[in-house]
Formats: C-alpha cells, sequence, structure tokens
C-alpha cells in the first residue's frame, strides 16, 4: 500500500539512544522515527535491544544517551504515568490490570473513558463484557483485548503494542489487527512490536530493525520484503541452521516392537486438556507445535509430575505410573525444563548451587554433601553446554541464554533420560539457540527421548524428528519433520482447513479494502 | 436486582460470616449470663475501643501490600503524649492536643512510610525496628503510667447516648470510621490502595505512584494509631507506655476480619467485628469460669483454626 | 526478552567485600563498639567481662539462630520466646519430681511438638508464619499460665547442672554454656553450607517453584526447620534458666524481637534464600555489647530502644543498597 508521504513532522523521533548496564551495552545507538498515521513494526531478535528501548519509551528506564522528540517535543519519562503524559502509551505483554478489582474500576485507575472503552471492547471483539467483572476471573485473552481497548479510550498520540497478538485466538487475533490496520489515516501512530512477519505484513507501513543495539534498517513493508527484514534482523549470522532432513530416516529405522518411553492415553484435565494420546520414542526428539493456551502447558505439567490428568494414563516404559508429585516424575527420569527461568531457577543462589539442585533435594540426600562428586558433575555439565560461569556468583546476574543454559545443566549433570522442555528458547539469543537445539540433538543422539515444546514454529525443523499439533486440547495433526515448514504448521495450529484463510490474511483484506474506501483520488490504491 | 444483591453477597461472604458470628456469641452471651445487660455492652465497648482502632490501622497498611508491627508503639506514643500535654490543662487545650497528637500520628506512619519506600527494605524489618523507635520515645516521654486525660475526652466514650444500649464508644468508633475511610475508601485514593496491594507492578504501569500511595498507607495507619492511642488515654484516664500485645493482637484481627495479607482485599468493617467477637468469646469464657490465661491459648488457637480453615478454602479453590 | 548484548563485569571494592563477605564490616563494627566502651569505662573489658558478655550473648544467639534459619526461607519464628519459656518452666517444675535428665528431655519433646505444629500449619496448610506463630506463641502462653496454676504445689527447682551450664565461668573467661554453644553453632555453620538440607533451606526460600519442580518436597523442608526452631528456643530457654536461677512463664518473651534483629544484622535477609549464621552470632554480639555498653553510658532503657530500632534500619538498608535487592 502506498500513500505519498506528505507530513515531514514526526510524531515520534528517536535518534542515537544508548544504555548500558554497568559493563553490558543494552542499547548503542537505536533510532526510531515513526510517522503520524502510521502502524509502526519494531523488530529484532531476542537480545538485540528491542525490551529496552521498549522501556525507555514507557518510562520504566532512563536512557544514557540520545533524544527523543513527540510531536516536535521533547519526551523524557520516568514512569508509564509521565510516558503517557509525554504521548506515548504501552500495552504490555502482561496486561497491567489490577487482579482483585473489577474492569470499571480499573478504568477509573487509569482515567480511561468508559463509553469509548466500551466501543472498542465492541470493535475488538468484546462487546457483551460485563464491567464489574473481577480482574482474576477473566482469561488471559480478554485481559488482553481489555488493555487494549483501555489504551484505544485514551486517544493517545503513540500507541505501542507488545506482542499484542500472543495468547489471542484466531477470532480476537483477527479483530486486533484490524483495528490497528485502522489507526492508519488518523494522526496518531502504533508501534506494533511483533515477531511474526505474517502479522506485521498485514497491517504494517514500515519496520525499524535493531541489531546488537543499533537501528540497522528502516523498511518499507511490501510483498516480499519479508526476507530484507530477517536478513536485517540475522545479519551476519544468517548461516541457516542445518535442516534435519537428513535424520527423517531415525523414524524408520525404529524397529517394529520398540517401547515408546512415554506413552500418553487419552490425557484430560479440566478444560484444557480433552484428549490426548501420543507416544515418545528413546532417541527422538519430538516436536509439539500449538498456539498460546490449547492445552500444552497442562500437558506439560502433567507428564512432569507437577499435576494429575483428570483422566486417561500415562506410560513410561510401557508401564503406567501415577506422578504426585515432581519428585515422582524425576524418579521415572522425566526431567522438565520450564520455559519461565524465574520458575527454574535460584536467582540469589550461585550457578553450581543451581545446577547441583536436584542432587540434595531427596529426603535421602538431606545429609553430608560429596563436595568432589559434586564439583566434577557440575564442572562436566557446565563445560557440556558452555556455560559463561564469569558472573557465576549469582545466577540473577547472567544473561538470559547462559541462565538457560544453567536450566539444563542442572538435569544433565545427572544424566538424561527423558527430558521435558517447554519453550527452551524463548526470549534467547541465536547463538544459545543453536546451542541448545544441538545439545537437544545429542541428547536424543544419546538414547534420550525429548518432548519439546517451542512458540519458533521455523525451529521445529531445527531439532525435532516430527511434531504433534495441539489445538483446544486435542491433537490434530502430526507432521514428519520433513513438511514441518512454518506455514504448514501455523495452519494445523489454527486447527484451519486448507480452504480457510488465516486470521493475518483476513485483517490485511480488511485494512486493503478500508484504505482503498478512504483513499483520496489520484493517490495511488494497492497494486 | 437479585443478582447484584448475589454478586455482593458472594464478594463480602467473609464479613457477612463475621457478622452471623456476631449475632451467635451475642446470644450465647445472654444466655450464659442473663443479667448481661447494657453495662455489659458498655463495659465491653470502651474496653474495645483501642484495639479497634488499632485493627482499622492494621487493615488500611495490609490492604495496601504492607504490615506495620509499630502499630502499638504508636499507639503507647500517642497516648503518653496525649497524657503528659493535657494533664491539668484547660478543654480548648486538650482539643489543641487531640489535634496535635493526631498529626504526630501521621507523621509517624508517613516516617515508616518513607523509609520503606526510600531504603527498600521489607516493610517487616523496618516496622519491627521503628516499633523499638517509637516505643523507646514513649518511655521518654513517660517512663510510667502517668499524666492525665481531659474530662472531654473520657466523657466522650464512656457513657451511652440517648438509648442505654447505644454505647458512646461504639458511636464514636462508627462516626470517625464512616468520617475518615468511607470517603477515602471511594475516592480515587482508596482505588489506589486497594491497586498497590494486589498488584504493585499493574498500578506502576497503570499510571499510579506507588511510592507516594504507600506513604500514605503508612500515614494513615500512624493517624488511627494515634486514635487507638487517644481511646487509651481516655479509657484510662492515664497515658499507659508499654505497647503490650496491641500489634499482634491488630494482625489477629486482620487475618480474623478477612483482610489478605498478601494485599488488595478486604476491608475494615471485617477486623472491627472480629474485635468484638474476640471480646465477646473472652467474655464467655470469664462468664463460665475459664481460667483467663486458657482463654488467650484459646484465642491463639482460634487465631491458628481460622486461618487454616481460610487456607484450605482457598487451595481447594485453587484445585477446583 | 533478554537485553543484555554483553557479559556482566563484577564492580570491586567495598561494596563486593559487604556483599559477599558481611561478616568483615560486622566484626569491625563489633570492635569499634568495644573500643568505645573501654573509652566509656576505661578497664572494663576484660576476661570476665568477656566472660560475661558471651555468657549473655548465647541464649540470644541461639534464639537468633533459629529465626536465622526460618528467614532463610522466607519466614519467621515468633513463638521462640513462648516455646522457650515453656521449656524451662517445663523442666523447673519437673525437675523436683523426675529428676533432671528427664525433666529435659520432657521440655525438649513438648518443643518439638509446638514445633511440628508450626511446621505442618506452615508447610502444608500454608498458613503465613508471622500469623501461625504468633498464634502459637498465645496457645503456649496461655497452655503454660494453666499449667502454671496446677504445679504450683511442686514449686520450680533449677537443677545444678543446668546452673553451672548458664551462669557457670570457667578458668577466668570462658561461659560454661559455650559447651552447648560451640556445637551447635558448628553443626548450623557447616550444616548450611555442607548437607543437602542446608541447601534445601536456601533453595525453599530462594525459590520455593523451582525446588518442587526440581523435586524437593517442600512441606518436609519446612515441618523439619520449625522442628529444629522449638528445640534450639527450648535449649535457649534452659539455658536462660540456668542464667537467671529462675523460671517463669514468660521468661523469654523480651527477647523474640532482638533474636531477628540479630539476624537481619547478621545479614540474613528476611525476603529468603540469602544469609548465614556465622553473620547473626556476631549480631548478637554486637546487640549485646552494645547493651552493655548503653547501661555504662547510663542511658535510659528508652534510648537503648531507640538506638536499637535505629541500627536496625541502618544496617538492613546498608544491605539493600549493596546487595541491589533485600
Amino acid at each position: 500500500m502506498h500513500v505519498i508521504d506528505g507530513a515531514s513532522d514526526l510524531l515520534l523521533n528517536a535518534t542515537d539512544v544508548a544504555k548500558h548496564y554497568g559493563a553490558v551495552i543494552a542499547l548503542r545507538s537505536a533510532s526510531l522515527a515513526v510517522r503520524p498515521g502510521e502502524v509502526h513494526a519494531l523488530m529484532g531478535a531476542n537480545g538485540a535491544g528491542k525490551s529496552t528501548l521498549v522501556k525507555i519509551l514507557t518510562g520504566g528506564v532512563r536512557p544514557d544517551g540520545g533524544t527523543i522528540l513527540v510531536r516536535g517535543k521533547p519526551f523524557a519519562a520516568h514512569s508509564p504515568a509521565e510516558a503517557r503524559r509525554g504521548g506515548i502509551v504501552s500495552v504490555y505483554q502482561e496486561p497491567a490490570l489490577i487482579p482483585d478489582l473489577d474492569i470499571r474500576s480499573n478504568l477509573r485507575l487509569t482515567q480511561s473513558p468508559v463509553e469509548a472503552t466500551r466501543h472498542w471492547l465492541a470493535e475488538l471483539g468484546l462487546p457483551d463484557l460485563d464491567l464489574t467483572d473481577l480482574i482474576r476471573d477473566l482469561p488471559l485473552a480478554s485481559l488482553r483485548i481489555i488493555d487494549l481497548a483501555r489504551a484505544l479510550a485514551i486517544e493517545p498520540d503513540v500507541l505501542m503494542l507488545d506482542e499484542i497478538t500472543a495468547a489471542l485466538p484466531a477470532n480476537l487475533t483477527e479483530h486486533v489487527l484490524e483495528v490497528i490496520g485502522r489507526q492508519k489515516g488518523t494522526d496518531r501512530s502504533v508501534i506494533f512490536i511483533s515477531h511474526r512477519l505474517i502479522e506485521i505484513a498485514a497491517v504494517c507501513d514500515r519496520a525499524t530493525v535493531l541489531r546488537e543495539g543499533r537501528t540497522v534498517g528502516v523498511v518499507d513493508v511490501t510483498a516480499g520484503s519479508e526476507n530484507r527484514i530477517v536478513a536485517l534482523m540475522l545479519g551476519d549470522m544468517v548461516r541457516d541452521l542445518p535442516a534435519r532432513v537428513a535424520d527423517a530416516a531415525t523414524s524408520s529405522g525404529r524397529p517394529a516392537d520398540a517401547v515408546p518411553r512415554i506413552s500418553a492415553r487419552n490425557l484430560s484435565f479440566g478444560t484444557k486438556l480433552a484428549d490426548v494420546s501420543f507416544d515418545l520414542y528413546p532417541g527422538e526428539v519430538l516436536g509439539v507445535v500449538a498456539l498460546e493456551g490449547q492445552g500444552q502447558d497442562e500437558l506439560f505439567d502433567i507428564a512432569s509430575g507437577s499435576e494429575r490428568p483428570g483422566g486417561g494414563e500415562l506410560l513410561v516404559d510401557g508401564a503406567a505410573v501415577s506422578f504426585r508429585h515432581p519428585a515422582d516424575a524425576i524418579r521415572a527420569g522425566l526431567v522438565y525444563v520450564p520455559a519461565d527461568r524465574a520458575e527454574a531457577l535460584l536467582m540469589q543462589r550461585s550457578v553450581r548451587e543451581n545446577i547441583a539442585l536436584p542432587f540434595t533435594t531427596r529426603f535421602g540426600a538431606w545429609g553430608p554433601i560429596d563436595v568432589r562428586g559434586e564439583r566434577r558433575k557440575v564442572d562436566k555439565a557446565i563445560e557440556t553446554l558452555q556455560i559463561d560461569t564469569r558472573a557465576a556468583a549469582e545466577v540473577r546476574r547472567l544473561s538470559g541464554g547462559n541462565q538457560q543454559k544453567v536450566t539444563i545443566a542442572r538435569w544433565v549433570a545427572g544424566g538424561v533420560r527423558t527430558m521435558l522442555c517447554f519453550d527452551p528458547t524463548r526470549g534467547i539469543d541465536i547463538g544459545t539457540k543453536q546451542q541448545i537445539y544441538q545439545l537437544l540433538r545429542d541428547l536424543a543422539a544419546a538414547g534420550a527421548a525429548v518432548l519439546l515444546y517451542t512458540s519458533e514454529l521455523k525451529e521445529i525443523q531445527l531439532a525435532c524428528d516430527r511434531a504433534i499439533v495441539i489445538f483446544g486440547g486435542r491433537i490434530v495433526a502430526e507432521i514428519d519433520v520433513a513438511d514441518a515448514d512454518e506455514a504448514t504448521l501455523l495452519r494445523a495450529a489454527y486447527d484451519l482447513r486448507p480452504e480457510e484463510l488465516m486470521p493475518e490474511e483476513v485483517a490485511s483484506a480488511a485494512v486493503e479494502s478500508a484504505a482503498v474506501e478512504s483513499a483520496e483520488p489520484g493517490m495511488v490504491g494497492p497494486a | 436486582m437479585v443478582d447484584a444483591v448475589a454478586s455482593w453477597g458472594r464478594r463480602n461472604v467473609w464479613t457477612l460470616g463475621l457478622v452471623g458470628l456476631l449475632v451467635v456469641f451475642l446470644a450465647l452471651t445472654k444466655m450464659i449470663q442473663p443479667n448481661y445487660g447494657a453495662p455489659g455492652i458498655q463495659g465491653l465497648a470502651i474496653s474495645i475501643l483501642p484495639i479497634a482502632f488499632a485493627a482499622v490501622a492494621q487493615a488500611i497498611v495490609v490492604i495496601s501490600g504492607g504490615i506495620d508491627l509499630s502499630v502499638g508503639s504508636m499507639m503507647a506514643l500517642a497516648s503518653v503524649t496525649s497524657a503528659v500535654l493535657m494533664k491539668d490543662q484547660g478543654d480548648a487545650f486538650g482539643v489543641a492536643v487531640v489535634v496535635g497528637v493526631l498529626l504526630l500520628g501521621l507523621t509517624a506512619g508517613a516516617i515508616n512510610g518513607g523509609l520503606i519506600v526510600a531504603t527498600k527494605v521489607p516493610d517487616i524489618v523496618v516496622t519491627l525496628a521503628m516499633s523499638f523507635v517509637w516505643a523507646g520515645t514513649a518511655l521518654l516521654i513517660l517512663n510510667t503510667p502517668g499524666g492525665g486525660a481531659a474530662p472531654w475526652l473520657m466523657a466522650v466514650i464512656s457513657g451511652p447516648l440517648g438509648n442505654p444500649w447505644l454505647p458512646k464508644a461504639l458511636i464514636v468508633l462508627a462516626v470517625i470510621v464512616a468520617v475518615v475511610w468511607l470517603p477515602l475508601r471511594r475516592s480515587t485514593l482508596g482505588l489506589t490502595l486497594y491497586a498497590v496491594g494486589s498488584s504493585p507492578l499493574a498500578a506502576f504501569r497503570s499510571g499510579v505512584a506507588v511510592g507516594p500511595t504507600k506513604i500514605i498507607a503508612y500515614a494513615l495507619t500512624g493517624f488511627f494509631s494515634a486514635l487507638g492511642g487517644l481511646a487509651l488515654t481516655a479509657s484510662g484516664g492515664v497515658g499507659a507506655p508499654v505497647p503490650g500485645s496491641y500489634t499482634l493482637q491488630s494482625v489477629a484481627a486482620i487475618v480474623l476480619g478477612g483482610v489478605s495479607l498478601a494485599g488488595g482485599r478486604g476491608g475494615v468493617l471485617g477486623p472491627i467485628i472480629a474485635v468484638i467477637v474476640l471480646a465477646l468469646v473472652r467474655t464467655d469464657l470469664t462468664f463460665l469460669g475459664v481460667d483467663p490465661n486458657l482463654s488467650t491459648a484459646i484465642q491463639g488457637a482460634i487465631l491458628i483454626g481460622v486461618v487454616m480453615f481460610g487456607s484450605l478454602v482457598a487451595m481447594r479453590k485453587v484445585r477446583a | 526478552m533478554t537485553e543484555s548484548v554483553g557479559t556482566v563485569r563484577l564492580t570491586g571494592g567495598w561494596r563486593t567485600i559487604i556483599r559477599d563477605q558481611p561478616i568483615i564490616p560486622l566484626v569491625v563494627l563489633l570492635v569499634a563498639l568495644v573500643a568505645v566502651l573501654e573509652l566509656a569505662k576505661p578497664g572494663i573489658v576484660n576476661g570476665n567481662w568477656v566472660a560475661t558478655t558471651m555468657r549473655a550473648a548465647i541464649p540470644l544467639a541461639i534464639l537468633a539462630a533459629c529465626q536465622t534459619l526460618a528467614m532463610l526461607t522466607g519466614g519467621i519464628d515468633l513463638s521462640v520466646g513462648a516455646v522457650a519459656s515453656m521449656a524451662a518452666f517445663l523442666m523447673a517444675t519437673q525437675a523436683t519430681g523426675q529428676g533432671p535428665l528427664v525433666a529435659i528431655a520432657i521440655a525438649l519433646v513438648a518443643a518439638a511438638v509446638a514445633g511440628l505444629v508450626n511446621g505442618i500449619a506452615i508447610g502444608v496448610f500454608k498458613v503465613h508464619p508471622l500469623i501461625m506463630t504468633l498464634g502459637m506463641s498465645l496457645v503456649v502462653l496461655g497452655l503454660m499460665s494453666v499449667y502454671q496454676l496446677l504445679m504450683v504445689q511442686s514449686g520450680t527447682l533449677i537443677p545444678d547442672a543446668i546452673q553451672w551450664l548458664g551462669s557457670g565461668i570457667s578458668f577466668g573467661f570462658v561461659p560454661n554454656s559455650l559447651v552447648v554453644f560451640v556445637p551447635i553453632a558448628i553443626l548450623i555453620v557447616v550444616g548450611l553450607r555442607r548437607s543437602g538440607y542446608g541447601r534445601l533451606l536456601f533453595a525453599v526460600g530462594d525459590n520455593p517453584v523451582a525446588s518442587r519442580l526440581a523435586g524437593a518436597r517442600v512441606w518436609q523442608v519446612l515441618v523439619a526447620l520449625y522442628v529444629m526452631s522449638a528445640i534450639l528456643a527450648a535449649i535457649a530457654g534452659i539455658l536462660i534458666a540456668g542464667l537467671n536461677n529462675s523460671a517463669t512463664v514468660s521468661l523469654v518473651e523480651q527477647s523474640v524481637l532482638p533474636s531477628v534483629a540479630a539476624a537481619v544484622i547478621g545479614g540474613t535477609s528476611i525476603m529468603g534464600g540469602r544469609g548465614g549464621y556465622s553473620g547473626t552470632i556476631v549480631g548478637a554480639l554486637i546487640l549485646t555489647v552494645l547493651t552493655t555498653l548503653l547501661t555504662v553510658l547510663e542511658m535510659p532503657e528508652a534510648v537503648r530502644q531507640v538506638l536499637f530500632g535505629a541500627i536496625i534500619v541502618l544496617v538492613a538498608a546498608a544491605y539493600t543498597r549493596v546487595t541491589g535487592e533485600a
């Protein structure tokens, strides 16, 4: 979509923004220029500085250098309240709603006009929301929408959306993208942060790409610009992680009577899991593909012993098991690497203590520690995972990638039979991602069974032999690695029949037709 | 209409339960001691007034996500300050003293809150430390019970108002709470108190000034603690420099009153009713001839039992 | 989302010292206080003073051990005063009829029961430790008062051995209670560093969710903790009875808050996951010397309390600044 650029005044003009934490440089020289009436994507691989720039713009953090102007006026915010006065309102990944208050009170808190919010709620697909409902009683998807509606009702100059479509079902995603698209043509702008190129292509005009703390490019979003964007994000490291097609022989090479390491039979749990059955064999990496909240969390909770299934059963090495506590699962050889490092790590303790944690959790292990034996195992694990131990005293001070390696090292140190990995590469830089996937493959090659859930669909092909797709608490597809490209997986994840359109496609079409309607004579319409 | 009442009922289950308990214990008391009448209610009201204010003080700060272990010490400070200043002075001066002591309470509370916000030291540690500071200050002002209370102050809370069944002490309590707390609760400030207690991060992101809100909460706690101290002076006629177990009792009262230690939930009505119920329990045990010390043990057991019950209920809900 | 592009380098200097070896500035503070004491009253610091100071600090240090262990898990034990008094009183009243050994055994068992109830309520029913131990202290005090009425006839007896342990001084500068304290201190300091259970205390305090996911049964850790805490409190109570040659129902109430203070000053965080016992011991000594100093300076009790509070805030604030977190 082409628009004649008449306005030379930028709505938001950030130049040379820099931020460092001690010796760590989060931003070297980031720039972001947003025109009025534009939907502008902010992109970058994890670790590129995106979240730091977002924090600066939302008043969470003070920059060490650079200038930021909003409508020509200097912008310097030390809190979200100040950021809002400066014209920028942010909708965070975690909805900023107060759990113990009802919706109406939350609106009062941000001084959002109730009628306007209702209007936006209807536009976004939730017209019948009862404003006296308590926030803690509502599902995450609704909270995201409420947070967005509340922000739209304030009519900020710049609306910043951080991964707004994560955790949203298809229909709400459609509405959200449509509404965002309709902001074009007003004199306000939207900064759209997402890693889903398909969505960016649907609604954004331009994209600013960050890499290693610097703005490396500003791209007009047109058909075919995705490759350019990805190239900018990855830079010189565009070594394609080797695809796994060659190892597809594994599944056909398995003997006919091989006993699965794990068998799930008709597992169910509350409303989230309906009927899940699958087998996981030793020596393979089985990928789990699903949109947010389709039951994969509950599946992993059951397999790791955190929760008991409502129905169905779990078999390990052919024998039925009943886990009451993660300790039971660990004793059966199932170890769990959670997505949220805050759930897995003892942040104030050292790297070594974190790795050695499982050694002392059994009641029998409460006594004196075998210091030398422990040191040996921990050293080996650190070496295997190439953990940077320069800041070893407190795990809190490690980078995200190193922290994730520690959560995995903890199990590697004791030997892995079966590993359950839930989104292990979330928020990790590319180099570490590669290491982790290589490690998983090595573990499988050595005979372990690995169940891997990742939200990065592109990466299924890098690590897995096959993939199962979960939608609505059921397995809706099983896909061999050779066919597991991102588009196929995404379609399966939305549980779409071949002729159905993806939500991004629906939204894109809606946005384009809206643009045609509002197009002035003489303007170039969509090509 | 029925829906609204039902939903209000669901939200205030705990308080309603307490009211039920109150009625039950009143009936029980009457059964045990048929002579229990208006004078009994009078005595009850005056004896619970200080601890009721302490409970309100603690409720406010806990709702906002904190806790204040110096409530008893601030009460002692207010009590001795008012007693020393009011002794042998005129009525008008007495009024000024009351105002001054309330301001003192506000200030002490604000200092508590300010230290917590500025040093980022956990509230338990700061208020524990400040409980020494305020108690020590109280001792410096008056190291044994002494001083005096203005006659009008004592009169304001003793005896009935109109109907012999309406103790002035309860009316004073009701009026002050209604005038200070109710408007506050409905205001934006009240909203921010609950917001900060429920989720400081979400509140921050919603634009709330979290630090100043916390300081205001602690200042209000100081204010109500000062009221408790004034009630001590008024009921005893002298200033009492020893904090006693008021802090502990205030924490017990709010827990029994349905205020969540995690913050963001509860009100002041529950704790006040809890205070009355506990006092009735004590009274009933006395009438039954139970040793007062065993009565202490029973109160402790009640506290533990109630909290365990509440915990079980919460755990059941999570399972479902 | 991660934000780092490089890795962290440690900042050097005194901040690192305070953060990683907090005991050094504490010892410096202690020595400074002793120096001030000597200045205020020259000649006071001698062998006998060392002994009496240690003798007074030991029960406090033991009670502070209870707090240290509880605070490591993010909890607190406000019932130590009541349990200590109960143990002392039980021992004293039972010693007349049953002899010292049985009396001590009864006291310890009773304490263990109290600790067990605490532990189960906190570990299994997830009652907040502040509330539970508070409630427990009320229950214990009440029950003890009733028990006292029943035992009025038999009177109390502090066995000679206990008196020797609690108040005796040997060789002019060694308090006999060291015989009890040293093994306890070594057990705790080494246990925290070198035993699986010690690691679990830190783990549970830092992150109970992660501990559970790694296979720890958190409730077991907590039950064991509060039982240990109660037994330690009982030992402290018995020593105090020996020190004062008397046992009353509310013997130890005054020491509860100072025991928390000693642990805080010693560098243990009330939020859990960080701290240790060696700092607490120095903290207890600091508080004891401070009390002596203020008595020598003839400051009223009131001033002692105010200074107490001020020091806790200052020290805690310093720790928070340096560690970047509470």
